[in-house]
């Protein structure tokens, strides 16, 4: 029953799980973005296999796209800004680390029982991914939720964007134009959350969104 | 007959980690002298340290309790029967089937129990806090191992280590991230529970950040040689642990004959060299952290042992 | 010749008898030793036939007797799963009784303990043997009220009238609770007797509720988390030897109570059921030794700890549900017999510890940690014993704690073989905060023994200790021998459960008893085995080995000096560790969410001789949240409804004549 195959791609999809999690447990900016290249070579490593055992060409693409943009080009320009913007390095957490592990693993509980019970009928391999897709999906918004600082932000919205990929290439037949679309729709979300923190820190002197909340009127 | 060959065999075992376990120490030191570049001392200087220590006289607390002095007797016991309970270079042994790993892991903490104990006899402020910080400790480490032990259970059925070895060194197992996590959280387990760097550091006698030291201030003599001696043993029934757990490649079968059983020991102590030279680099590659970091640091190995568990149902149940 | 259920009534009998007696020759001075010893004996007697009555697995024997309702009369019933808990009952009033008799004598007013002492034990000997609710219910609130007397022993004490008041409240809250089960199993019929409720079918949304009122109302006596406030106040209050009953075997009649019910009354169970138990007992376990862990006050420590062990046994029993419904009958016998074990352990050591806090509290006079010190180098048999205790309750082998412990890691590690998803990833992680609570365990009587048995006495009254007196040490060294019986012949105990199993889940574990070298093997050799005995031994003749090698090779030198702590050697014995500074890591691990503790430091600025303050502060969230509200909702409406006090005549006529028209108008409607 357990072929090579299945054992592989559970071991990617289950690693990018075990990644998300390094993300939560973080406290310093760079060894962060270190830690999300890792997932984006991991899902691009997944998508491969995946391309390799469903013979499925256009994969190889997506991999690609994960493995030169977000492994390598994002990173790189986010270490730019980070210095440039001389952004203090330690990541302010608005939750502590213990309890914010805690939730995601109680997270990543929820979404196996949740998939794993509506996905009965779909074959193993595609049953897997959804529950692992979605649980690096919700561990990148509790990285949201739980993180002050824009940057932290920004790399918690690009690894749930790795996991809507492994949903993607989970699930058989997704075509590759809508995969190309969202990537580049990522792609622009980058560049306009990045030109958007050159302009709160020239406004606020700080990438602490707590800023903006001010500049609102809501804390007070 | 077959009952004298069981307890020679086992005897044989209990006699190696017994003269294996300073060495292992030694050659830790050692490696690590060798990267800072310093010549270091002898690989065989813990057995002098220990006979020194043996020679020298007793100095007691005025109030001292027999609690006190019988610790060492005791925790050195424990851990000895603990790290005998552990397969090393074969299974099956006599003492295996009294024991599976949470009793290893229980023994351990009886060890400790009483350890932590005779820090609070004398009253002194070291002892005190060393056995507070060692007590959070465990607390944080115990619950990683038991999920530890669920994910090893779970993957072989069992919770007897001659079990689980047989079963993993079957190559039934396939590839497993799961069995990969439970490793990496019960390395960090071990870190923590010898007292070895980033969790405490030791070979420092004088900083109010250590643990394990602080605890043991008080001991002298032969008392602090048995107390030593306990450490040095642990150390190895931690490597033995995770070699037999995870890497358990030609461990002999019980009954399967002298020279499986010589193949084996060669094997047994290949590993335990390249699992101290790793030791030893890792130690000299990482600083010490706080003590109120060592929470975080053995959350993670809990939530890897639970990713792993749960990672294990999914690929068992599919 | 007497059935075995009519000899455990005679034994109830005479209990009544003695609290009579008791009250009659109150003021004499051989009253103490006349009670006790008859309290003895009569326990005794009772212990021998429950546990022959166990044994010997006759199966069930009823007595109906012709008093309480007329149309019911009171049954009575003894089965195996009523003689394991009426043994654990008597084997505690046996060895409390005898304790009792050395330690009597330092009360001071005996004639407040002396009646309510046999009344209570025979309540609880009533509860295990009723077997219609209405018998049931009266048992229960006789045992009630009868520790409620106790625990009012010194009322005059600061603190005991609140608790007896808290106590008084929680037990009528319990009570209404069982009430409500009881008329929801016995239906719209109406037959209160355990036999017509046993056969009759229940409804899976009945059933739920009955399951929820169960928790209310045994959880509540038994201490389960958020019902647990009363026991801390009231357990400590009472003289030492009813807080070891209280803690030691009331909690566990409690426990009764909910297996009889859940178990045996209501059928198969459904497996959402257990979540809901297993994760109280989760929450129960870990919130209890956390709460000990940052008390100093060693009797209160104590009951907290009692708590910790109710949400483990609890665990067990959520696991014997959930395996139960999925019909996995051999794990879940399994897991009722680390309940049983459990319940077995704890009534042993909790009372050996309860009882070794009294022989403290009677040589120091004090019960706050801050005080103790070095006592054992005064008090020898009693800090052994107490030491004993401690190592068994923290789960250590080759203790009984740790027997109990690992069954139920055993029955743990099964849950895989669990169909639901929801429970298969629950169980490890309520596997996880077990494992949590041992260790905390441990760490929690580190504090305890470290701080009152070792280091120097803080206090002149702990420098100057003394043993006590022979009948408290002999009760507490036969608690601390079964300790170590039970701890290295386990597969007698779990053999002797077998018939409980049996009876209720229809399944039991193997034979253990004449397992090669005594070992115990729950389920199968391949999956796990422990041997006691073995594990002693070894331990034993290694650490003589090592004894008799440090003798032949090595110095025998001993020199005593001042202690060394490198150099700064304290001057006063109040600089020692304390109680609070060595819960401060946990504390700071934990403490912060949790009781939203905060450490207040208050530094002079330098120059300024005033001395640096360092305050801790910490909330009981579950009493400020939960029953504060309560109080302050209650105290609104009793305000608001003050001013219905002082009405006119006409005002209160107009009262009466409101309701009545209300209640005519609420009848036209209804019928």
């Amino acid at each position: 029953m357990h072929s090579l195959d299945f054992d592989i791609s559970h071991s990617l999809a289950g690693g990018l799980v075990l990644i998300s999690f390094m993300m939560l447990y973080q406290d310093r900016l760079y060894s962060l973005l270190n830690v999300f290249a890792l997932h984006a070579v991991t899902l691009s490593l997944a998508v491969t296999w995946q391309a390799f055992i469903q013979d499925a060409p256009h994969l190889y693409v997506t991999a690609a796209i994960a493995l030169v943009f977000k492994a390598i080009i994002i990173p790189v320009a986010l270490h730019r800004i980070i210095r440039q913007l001389g952004i203090h390095r330690d990541i302010e957490t608005a939750v502590g680390i213990g309890p914010t592990m805690l939730a995601g693993m109680g997270l990543v509980a929820l979404s196996m029982v949740l998939m794993l019970r509506v996905t009965a009928e779909a074959d193993a391999l595609a049953r897997e991914d959804l529950a692992f897709a979605l649980s690096v999906v919700l561990l990148g918004l509790l990285v949201m939720v739980t993180r002050r600082n824009a940057v932290s932000q920004v790399v918690g919205f690009m690894s749930l964007e790795n996991g809507l990929v492994l949903a993607a290439t989970g699930a058989k037949g997704m075509p590759l134009v809508v995969e190309i679309s969202v990537a580049f729709s990522i792609l622009i979300a980058f560049i306009v959350i990045g030109i958007f923190l050159f302009r709160i820190r020239e406004r606020f002197d700080s990438v602490d969104v707590a800023a903006l909340d001010e500049s609102r009127g809501e804390r007070r | 007959m077959v009952v004298i060959s069981d307890i020679l065999v086992q005897g044989i075992q209990m006699l190696l980690v017994f003269l294996l376990a300073p060495l292992l120490t030694g050659f830790i030191r050692k490696v690590k002298a060798r990267l800072m570049r310093r010549k270091g001392p002898s690989i065989l200087q813990p057995y002098r340290d220990l006979l020194r220590l043996l020679r020298k006289e007793v100095v007691l607390a005025d109030n001292a309790s027999w609690l006190f002095r019988a610790t060492p007797y005791l925790t050195f016991a424990a851990i000895w029967v603990a790290a005998a309970l552990v397969p090393t270079f074969a299974t099956g042994l006599l003492f295996n089937w009294t024991a599976d790993l949470i009793v290893i892991v229980a023994l351990l903490g009886t060890a400790r129990f009483f350890l932590a104990l005779a820090g609070m006899d004398v009253g002194t402020a070291f002892g005190g806090l060393g056995s507070s910080r060692e007590v959070m400790i465990a607390a944080l480490a115990e619950p990683a191992m038991l999920l530890i032990v669920f994910c090893v259970a779970l993957v072989a059925g069992s919770t007897q280590l001659s079990t689980v070895a047989n079963f993993i060194a079957s190559s039934q197992v396939g590839l497993r991230v799961s069995l990969g996590m439970a490793m990496i959280a019960l390395v960090i387990v071990a870190l923590a529970e010898n007292a070895r760097i980033p969790v405490d550091n030791p070979s420092t006698h004088l900083e109010l950040t250590m643990v394990h030291e602080a605890m043991i201030l008080e001991y002298s003599g032969r008392h602090l040689a048995l107390i030593e001696f306990g450490a040095f043993l642990k150390l190895l029934l931690y490597i033995s642990l995770i070699a037999c757990l995870f890497f358990p490649w030609e461990i002999a079968v019980f009954g399967a004959g002298p020279l499986s059983y010589v193949i084996g020991a060669a094997m047994y102590l290949l590993k335990v060299t390249i699992a101290g030279f790793l030791l030893a680099v890792f130690e000299t590659a990482t600083a010490k952290m706080r003590v109120f970091r060592v929470p975080q640091f053995l959350g993670a190995a809990l939530m890897l042992g639970l990713l792993g568990t749960l990672l294990l149902f999914v690929s068992k149940s599919l | 010749m007497l059935t075995a259920v009519a000899a455990q009534l005679v034994c109830v009998a005479a209990l009544l008898g003695i609290a009579v007696l008791a009250v009659a020759l109150s003021r004499a001075k051989a009253a103490t030793a006349l009670v006790y010893g008859a309290t003895l004996i009569v326990c005794a007697l009772a212990l021998i036939g429950a546990l022959r009555a166990l044994l010997a697995g006759t199966g069930a024997d009823e007595i109906v007797l012709p008093i309480g309702l007329p149309w019911l009369g009171a049954h009575f019933r003894l089965d195996a799963l009523a003689a394991f808990f009426l043994a654990v009952v008597n084997l505690g009033g046996a060895i409390a009784s005898l304790y009792a008799l050395g330690y009597g004598r330092h009360e001071h007013a005996p004639q407040r303990v002396l009646p309510f002492f046999p009344a209570f034990l025979a309540g609880m000997n009533l509860v295990v043997l009723a077997d219609d609710a209405f018998s049931y219910l009266l048992c229960w609130e006789f045992m009630s009220l009868a520790s409620w007397a106790l625990v009012m022993t010194h009322h005059r004490e600061p603190g005991n009238a609140r608790a007896g008041y808290v106590y008084l409240l929680m037990a009528s809250f319990g009570t209404l609770a069982l009430l409500l089960a009881f008329g929801l199993l016995a239906g719209p019929a109406g037959d209160y007797g355990f036999a017509a409720i046993r056969a009759m079918p229940h409804a899976p949304g009945e059933a739920t509720m009955v399951l929820i009122l169960m928790l209310l109302g045994a959880g509540s006596k038994a201490g389960l988390v958020p019902l647990h406030v009363w026991l801390p106040l009231a357990h400590p209050a009472a003289p030492s030897h009813v807080s070891a009953l209280m803690s030691g075997v009331m909690t566990k009649v409690a426990v009764y109570g909910f297996i009889r019910v859940v178990f045996d009354l209501l059928g198969p169970p459904n497996w959402t059921a257990s979540v809901l138990v297993l994760s109280l007992g989760g929450v129960t376990a870990v919130m209890g030794i956390l709460y000990a862990l940052l008390e100093k006050d060693l009797k209160r420590l104590l009951a907290y700890s009692t708590i910790e062990n109710i949400g483990i046994i609890f665990v067990c029993l959520g696991l014997a549900l959930a395996f139960q419904a999925n019909n996995q009958t051999l794990a879940a016998s399994l897991a009722l017999t680390a309940a049983l074990f459990h319940v077995f352990n704890h009534s042993l050591f909790k009372s050996l510890l309860f009882f070794g806090a009294g022989a403290v509290l009677v040589s120091t006079g004090a019960r706050d940690m801050d005080k103790l010190g070095g006592l054992i180098h005064r008090m020898p048999v009693t800090s052994v014993v107490f030491l004993i205790g401690c190592v068994a309750i923290a789960a250590l082998p080759p203790f009984n704690g740790f027997v109990s412990e690992w069954l139920m890691f055993q029955a743990v590690l099964l849950s895989p073989s669990l169909p639901q998803w929801g429970l298969k990833i629950m169980v490890p992680a309520i596997g996880a905060l077990l494992a949590l609570a041992a260790a905390l365990a441990a760490a929690c009587f580190v504090k305890a023994y470290g701080v009152s048995f070792l280091s120097r006495p803080r206090s002149e009254a702990a420098a100057n200790a003394q043993e006590v007196d022979h009948f408290s040490l002999a009760a507490m060294v036969i608690l601390a021998s079964l300790c170590l019986f039970a701890g290295i012949f386990p597969g007698l105990v779990i053999d002797a459960l077998s018939p409980v199993t049996q009876q209720i889940l229809d399944s039991r574990l193997g034979a253990q008893s004449h397992l090669p070298w005594l070992s115990i093997i729950p389920i199968a050799e391949r999956r796990g085995s422990y041997n006691g005995l073995l594990v002693l031994v070894f331990i034993a003749i290694s650490a003589s080995l090592g004894y008799l090698a440090i003798r032949r090779f090595s110095s025998h030198a001993v020199r005593r000096g001042p202690a060394w702590g490198c150099g700064f050697s304290d001057a006063v014995p109040q600089a020692q560790y304390s109680p609070d500074s060595f819960a401060q890591p946990l504390r700071r691990v934990f403490g912060t969410l949790l009781f939203a503790a905060r450490e207040h430091v208050e530094m002079p600025p330098p120059g300024s001789v005033k001395p640096a303050r360092f305050s801790v502060e910490i909330h009981d969230l579950v009493w400020e949240t939960l029953y504060g509200r309560i109080a302050g909702a209650v105290d609104t409406a009793s305000k608001r409804l003050d001013r219905w006090q002082l009405l006119t005549i006409r005002g209160y006529l107009s009262l009466v004549f409101a309701t009545l028209v209300t209640l005519l108008l609420v009848l036209a409607i209804w019928s």
